[in-house]
């Protein structure tokens, strides 16, 4: 599988965050924006699931304990087949199972509830050690978000992890991921509680690691054959991240944790993901008529 | 049968239940001494986990395997491991994980540990959950049958569990169901509900009762969530007053629950006998009376709410 493909997909899913949050009128835009790359990765470059079947018992899970990040998760889960994309519109609305955070029961497909922070890596130990018991080859993936490991029952479940299992089920079928994007909600992380040195903390509780560029599908990719390679125990990636990555605005941004963009901030958002430059947009458009359909709906919202 | 502690009984439960199902693990924090988990540990290593003095852990891990197909009985105090509600708020209730909370030592019952071991508010915590039923069983029967009938459930479940033995109070017959209660004395001036190590010593206040001209109504109340509500009415009816009798805070327990249905459906006079202060240190027998819970502080209690 290509990684111009798996870009492609990154793309059109950072497009979907953008309109879905615009439509909300609330959520979290710039976790949403770090993480994607790594669900598509994981999702589309690896995950052994089948969308029709989403209680299959050895389908490989994704618990996105960072739960705020959602939208990135409703929009990989809608590509892959979940439900139909036109949905992605509903979150957060009344009657969506689309929920502001996880929701399981009212959207087959989410592993977990999460969103209440610091509880999806024990969540997915267990997860992996149940799979373990029951001689499923199932895989676990957990993305945690750099904030969020600042919770001590992470550090209960990274103390616990390495030896979980000994002898005969230990948990090397999961995959830890922190989104270290550096921003939590109130500012950025060094200014709340400096996490360094965050990869010695998890070294010196056992973890095998390895410290990407969480935006690069290829370094992602290989990370995380790497871990899936990696006997006896589970291992964690430090994923470099920016938040708010690729809307020039929204980047490095705190302001962008927890707010949505107002239709005429997320046109010139769209237009920036898809790389186009502003004298060019109004041609682009119409070539590119499913986006020129967005850009509709979208401005149309400011009149209502 | 002589008297054995419910977690006693658990605890010989789980390793019959655990040899007919492998899908059963228990999960430990440190306690599993104490909450009796040790025998199916011995028997079932590989199905055992003591995860360390970390119950939020505990409780995730549980919710994990429970995703996974495996029926988590996940063990502690139950002052500690309700103590972690919000990971069992978001992780076991709202995922709506097949996770079998097991709260033991609870109550000032447990003596001489003193307030920060007793399980006092688990019971109002659990409660406010919309999808988790509780079960508190009153002796060594049912108890085996409530732990079995655990197994069975599909989704999340609390038990709650005492340090302290118990006498037998079920009729041999006796087959545990959620949302039923047992009728264990009929009576017709005065309706008693306890739950757990408190129905033994309402049923003895009920003979000092009847020396004294009052006929006491004695029901064991297993299933605190949902309240038989069928027998709860009934019995409200035939005798207009009703006392609760719990181990447990009398804001938001068995006697909340009762006060909370009763005065919706059928406004009737209640007094809540339990704790309305922190615990302390002490035995358990002259913690009982200190806390009016034994035979004779029901009594009086009763005597002086029906005015004689």
């Amino acid at each position: 599988m290509g990684d111009a493909r798996l870009d492609a997909i990154a793309r059109a899913c950072r497009v979907q965050i953008i309109r879905m949050l615009t439509h909300s009128g609330s959520g979290h835009p710039g976790g949403s924006l770090s993480v994607i790359d790594l669900l598509v990765a994981i999702m589309f470059g690896r995950l052994r699931h089948d969308p029709k079947r989403p209680d299959w018992p050895e389908r490989d899970r994704i618990v996105l304990s960072k739960g705020h990040a959602v939208p990135a998760l409703y929009c990989v889960m809608a590509k892959a087949g979940y439900f139909p994309e036109e949905r992605l519109i509903t979150l957060r609305k009344l009657g969506s199972p689309l929920q502001g955070h996880p929701d399981r029961v009212a959207l087959p497909g989410i592993e977990a509830a999460t969103g209440s922070l610091g509880q999806g890596l024990s969540v997915s130990l267990g997860m992996a050690l149940g799979a373990k018991l029951a001689g499923s080859p199932s895989r676990v993936y957990c993305i945690l978000g750099d904030g969020e490991i600042q919770e001590g029952q992470v550090w209960e479940a990274a103390m616990s992890a390495p030896k979980l299992g000994h002898p005969d089920h230990h948990v090397d079928n999961l995959t830890v991921i922190v989104d270290y994007n550096k921003i939590q909600l109130d500012d950025f992380v060094t200014k709340i509680l400096d996490l360094e040195p965050v990869v010695a903390k998890w070294q010196s509780f056992g973890w095998p690691t390895l410290e990407i560029d969480g935006h690069d599908l290829q370094q992602i990719g290989k990370a995380l054959d790497q871990a899936e390679a990696t006997k006896g125990c589970p291992t964690l990636i430090v994923a470099h991240t920016v938040k708010g990555k690729g809307v020039s605005f929204m980047e490095n941004n705190p302001e962008w944790h927890g707010k949505s963009p107002k239709p005429a901030e997320a046109v010139a958002a769209i237009r920036e993901i898809l790389g186009v430059a502003e004298p060019a947009w109004d041609e682009y458009l119409r070539t590119d008529t499913a986006t020129a359909a967005i850009v509709a709906e979208l401005r149309a919202l400011d009149k209502k | 049968m002589p008297a054995k502690a419910s977690r006693a009984a658990f605890g010989e439960a789980l390793i019959e239940l655990g040899a007919r199902d492998e899908r059963i693990v228990t999960l430990d924090a440190d306690l599993s001494k104490s909450t009796m988990t040790a025998g199916f540990a011995k028997k079932y290593p590989g199905r055992a986990f003591n995860l360390g003095i970390a119950e939020s852990n505990l409780v995730g891990i549980a919710a994990g395997l429970a995703l996974a197909g495996r029926i988590p009985f996940a063990a502690s105090f139950a002052c500690f491991i309700v103590g972690r509600f919000e990971t069992i708020r978001i992780s076991v209730a709202y995922t709506n994980a097949n996770v079998k909370i097991v709260g033991t030592h609870v109550g000032v019952a447990i003596g001489e540990d003193g307030y920060s071991q007793m399980g006092l508010e688990d019971i109002a915590c659990i409660r406010a959950l919309p999808n988790m039923p509780i079960i508190q069983p009153a002796d060594e029967l049912e108890t085996k049958q409530a732990v079995a009938y655990a197994v069975e459930h599909q989704g999340p479940l609390y038990l709650r569990l005492t340090r302290q033995n118990l006498e037998p109070v079920s009729p041999a017959d006796y087959q545990f169901r959620l949302g039923r209660w047992c009728l264990l004395r009929p009576g017709k001036d005065v309706t008693l509900i306890g739950t757990g190590g408190t129905v033994f010593n309402a049923l003895e206040a009920a003979k000092r009762l009847e020396a004294e001209g009052i006929s006491a109504e004695v029901i064991n109340a297993a299933s605190i969530k949902p309240l038989d509500e069928e027998m709860l009415g009934r019995s409200a009816a035939k005798t207009g007053r009703v006392v609760t009798v719990e181990d447990h805070s009398i804001a938001g327990g068995l006697g909340g629950a009762v006060a909370e249905w009763l005065s919706e459906v059928r406004p009737t006079p209640l007094k809540r006998l339990g704790t309305s202060a922190f615990g302390e240190s002490g035995d358990p027998k002259g913690l009982y009376a200190k806390f009016g819970l034994d035979a004779g502080g029901i009594a009086r209690s009763v005597a002086k709410f029906l005015g004689r």
